[in-house]
């Protein structure tokens, strides 16, 4: 029974992460990159390093795999957020057919901070 | 069947395909951008492989590893994005 739940756990753990990789492949963007991987390959981790914890049944691997999943959770959207401002700052293009752009114009370029007195208008 | 030969033979394949997807997105990534996430998610696969090895060869030390590539895999990003926005602040002033 355990054995059939670490099977299941860390077959679609893998398996989101194969996902992951593949959308790193064919998305057309930096920006579309971003958003699918980085919460994909979260998941995946997550229930891979679940089924760790289940096959070993301990609480100080439990406590060590909780420990982890909270701090990717944590990390990892701080993270993509940091680098994909990084991105926009140093000009990465976006997809052609992205139709909206929200912060074009919106940065001011000497100071690399947002023009706070445009959301007044 | 096993659960060795199932993590063995089926997940381990899985995961190294993605490593191998991945490194192909490293080497052709057009903007050093998506290089830096390239890096990081080869270390998030990484911390996948560890766990599943662990089971394989049921040894629970090996999650410390994890939790420290975790680490790294953050600190890495961040610090690449923080020297990226240093040289476009560096190349605006001159």
């Amino acid at each position: 029974m355990t054995d059939l739940l670490i099977m299941i756990l860390s077959t679609i753990g893998s398996v989101f992460i194969l996902l992951a990789a593949v959308g790193l492949i064919r998305m057309p963007d930096f920006y579309l990159r971003v958003s699918v991987t980085t919460k994909a390959v979260t998941l995946g981790v997550g229930l891979v390093l679940i089924s760790a914890a289940i096959y070993f049944n301990d609480i100080s691997v439990t406590s060590r795999v909780t420990a982890i999943i909270i701090f990717l959770f944590l990390t990892a959207p701080v993270a993509a957020h940091v680098i994909t401002r990084a991105a926009y700052f140093t000009g990465t293009g976006l997809w052609k057919k992205t139709i909206t752009d929200d912060l074009k114009g919106r940065y001011e370029d000497k100071t690399i901070s947002l023009d706070e007195g445009d959301e007044e208008e | 069947m096993s659960l060795e030969t199932y993590l063995f033979y089926f997940i381990m394949p899985i995961l190294s395909i993605s490593l191998i997807l991945i490194l192909i997105r490293l080497m052709i990534g057009p903007e050093i951008v998506d290089r830096v996430i390239s890096l990081d998610l080869i270390i998030t696969c990484g911390l996948g492989i560890i766990a599943t090895y662990s089971i394989i060869t049921d040894q629970p030390t090996y999650l410390d590893i994890a939790m420290i590539l975790a680490l790294i895999a953050f600190l890495g990003t961040v610090a690449f994005s923080y020297f990226l926005i240093k040289q476009k602040k560096k190349e605006q002033d001159d």
